[in-house]
């Protein structure tokens, strides 16, 4: 019984004080030197590696009692593994949430930088899945750890060039690769290059955490991010044909539903608080009229 | 009006209750108790402990029933707890010469001193499923005599004799043993956090790489110099008392591999070693991983690196399957933000290369090539 009531105890926010002094330390060594990849000694943790350890390990690291979190994946608040994370530190450290992104001090995110700008009391965690940027130009790490050392990104730019030569474009989609400061080529994380601009001079801090891989990276606030490109292809996000179906938003990244097997579709915003926030504001899109009851 | 995945909360919960309902299955049934697994699956709970590298049955059992006897899950829960335990300090090698012996053998002697002692093997059993164990009928007793006081040192203390056999690894004596639990992997890594990570790897995934060295990729002429199952004291120093306390005994299987080898620009010829240690009984994959630590040591002997179970980073890499299931079952949550990246990318190239066709087909609607990007 006593074994029992002894398993049930965990630290505030999960890890232990000694293992989040050593995730600090690598955050601050991240801090200083923007977009490089700190290795840090990532622990298992009670979800599976791929489903967001590493941006957990930072969260339970920097949380404070006092802070509000927001988890969001894909950029809604209401996805599985969102939830599930959220669940998890209410539970672990009793901290207050929230899914409306001006009153978070600390987001933590898969796949979507929110629309909304961040300010200077807030802090934005990433979920990494492969933080090397060179991956898969070079299988092994022992080679890319020398390639970032050297500054040596030539393969890169061949990479992008024959997109062109072959696509007439590049074809990166996601995790489109920024270089950081004028020195380190990182990856965003599988973000869409639409939300790349964001990171650029961004008031909140960056936190990229890659638990299975175990790296940490970091852009501090105000620090320049650009994606790569080249003078006659310059970078460039994506552009949707018709604004969001709810909320009339143009300008944002939009989710496509499939309606039926007609090939009927709408598009949505994918940043769930956003668009409830516009919808509260009276803005209303083509299918959020008085048609709103057909459609379910 | 559209509801994206409102509900998600509510599933979730729905979803872990079907899966208590399901681990206990038709409740006429008596549950499962913890003692009965460690007893009587025992060898599936010395699995759990070594890849989950805690040793501790109870919660081995706990997490096979929790897991509804997933292997994979039930070492993950394993890791996930351990990872929470406060370090308190490091043991002092164990010396698996004082083991107290359940089974010790030797491919390499007939007979040696300690001698060859089969115990609780399976190898000699035919494989005829027996019905009897379908009911709960006496076992015999097992026989017992009264064990051996003299020693049984281990083969390659034998062969080193005689010099024959390389030394057991040279360190710096200010080396301190790494802990990969600890420390950030790194490449190359030094051979005992190498080890560490062998010993909790997966054993088929071990198992493959060792099997394929037997069969030409990077073969080593091994020869199972000894395998020994049995108990070993786990003791710590304490500086306060200035001497070393025993903590307990533990349940080990060690493979001593001993390998054929013609010498090379930097080693004379010799036997060489390859080495495995796993927690609780488990010749498979202490054997597999005794193949697999002699491979990787192709860079340190200077042989040609040709194949996977050589290549350092290939292989500790990829040997974790807490992080190996973790990975490939992510694929599993929404990726919808860059899928709809790609299908943008997919339908605008799609769009171009209908135009630039020259015969160009101009009665095709917009809309049909979307459709047909997908």
């Amino acid at each position: 019984m006593n074994k029992h009531s002894e398993l049930a105890v965990y630290n505030f926010a999960y890890l232990d004080e000694q293992t989040k002094r050593m995730i600090r330390r690598a955050i601050l060594k991240a801090i200083a030197i923007p977009g490089y990849q700190v290795p840090f000694a990532s622990r298992e943790m009670p979800m599976p590696y791929g489903w967001g350890t590493g941006g957990v390990q930072v969260t339970a690291s920097i949380l404070g009692p006092d802070d509000t979190l927001k988890v969001i994946d894909q950029g809604a608040d209401d996805t599985t593994n969102a939830v599930s994370i959220r669940a998890f530190f209410q539970k672990v450290a009793h901290v207050a949430v929230t899914t409306q992104t001006a009153q978070a001090t600390i987001i933590q995110t898969r796949h979507r930088i929110p629309e909304e700008t961040l300010t200077d009391n807030q802090v934005l965690v990433y979920q990494v899945p492969i933080p090397e940027p060179l991956r898969f130009l070079e299988p092994r790490e022992t080679e890319t750890r020398k390639m970032h050392a050297l500054e040596e990104y030539g393969l890169m730019h061949v990479k992008l060039y024959e997109d062109i030569a072959r696509n007439g474009h590049i074809a990166t989609t996601y995790a489109y690769p920024v270089k950081v400061e004028g020195r380190y080529v990182m990856d965003p994380s599988p973000t869409p290059k639409f939300d790349n601009p964001k990171m650029h001079r961004s008031q909140a801090l960056q936190l990229f955490g890659a638990g299975r891989e175990k790296r940490i990276y970091a852009i501090p606030p105000y620090t320049d991010v650009v994606s790569l490109d080249f003078e006659d292809h310059p970078f460039e996000v994506q552009q949707f044909e018709e604004p969001c179906a709810l909320c009339a938003a143009s300008g944002v990244y939009l989710d496509e539903v499939v309606l039926d097997d007609r090939g009927g579709r709408m598009f949505v915003c994918s940043d769930t608080d956003y668009c409830e926030k516009r919808r509260d504001n009276g803005h209303r899109g083509r299918l959020n009229g008085e048609t709103a009851g057909a459609v379910k | 009006m559209y509801v994206a995945v409102k509900g998600g909360e509510a599933a979730i919960n729905n979803a872990h209750q079907l899966l208590a309902d399901r681990r206990r299955a038709d409740r006429s049934v008596p549950a499962m108790h913890l003692e009965q697994i460690i007893g009587q699956l025992g060898l599936g709970v010395d699995r759990i402990m070594a890849e989950g590298s805690l040793y501790d049955c109870d919660l081995a059992a706990l997490a096979f029933k929790q897991a509804r006897g997933d292997m994979i899950e039930a070492i993950f829960l394993l890791r996930a707890y351990r990872t929470t335990l406060p370090r308190f300090g490091y043991s002092n090698p164990i010396d698996t010469g004082k083991m107290l012996i359940e089974r010790r053998i030797s491919a390499t002697y007939k007979d040696l001193p300690g001698g060859q002692l089969l115990g609780p093997t399976f190898d000699y059993t035919h494989r005829l499923l027996d019905p009897e164990l379908m009911q709960d009928l006496p076992v015999d007793p097992p026989k017992t005599r009264e064990a051996e006081t003299g020693q049984a040192p281990r083969v390659s203390e034998i062969l080193a004799q005689e010099g024959l056999i390389e030394n057991d690894g040279d360190l710096p004596d200010d080396h301190q043993t790494g802990d990969l639990t600890r420390q950030p992997t790194e490449f190359p890594m030094s051979r005992d956090v190498r080890l560490q990570a062998l010993s909790r790897g997966d054993e088929g995934f071990l198992l493959a790489l060792g099997y394929s060295t037997q069969r030409g990729f990077a073969r080593s002429h091994p020869f199972a110099g000894e395998i020994r199952i049995g108990e070993v004291d786990v003791e710590i120093d304490v500086p306060e008392l200035g001497f070393a306390i025993n903590l307990g005994r533990i349940r080990v299987t060690e493979c001593q591999m001993v390998n054929q080898f013609s010498g090379s620009a930097t080693s004379p010829p010799q036997f060489t070693r390859g080495y495995g240690l796993v927690f609780g009984q488990s010749e498979r994959k202490a054997m597999a991983m005794a193949l697999v630590d002699r491979s990787l040591r192709a860079r340190e002997l200077g042989e040609d690196i040709t194949a996977p179970a050589q290549d350092e980073e290939f292989v500790i890499s990829h040997s974790d399957n807490v992080q190996a299931t973790g990975f490939v079952e992510h694929l599993k949550l929404p990726h919808y933000v860059d899928f709809q990246a790609e299908l943008e990318l997919v339908r605008r190239m799609r769009a171009e290369h209908d135009r630039n066709r020259p015969d160009g087909n101009a009665g095709e609607t917009p809309n049909d090539k979307l459709e047909a990007a997908e």
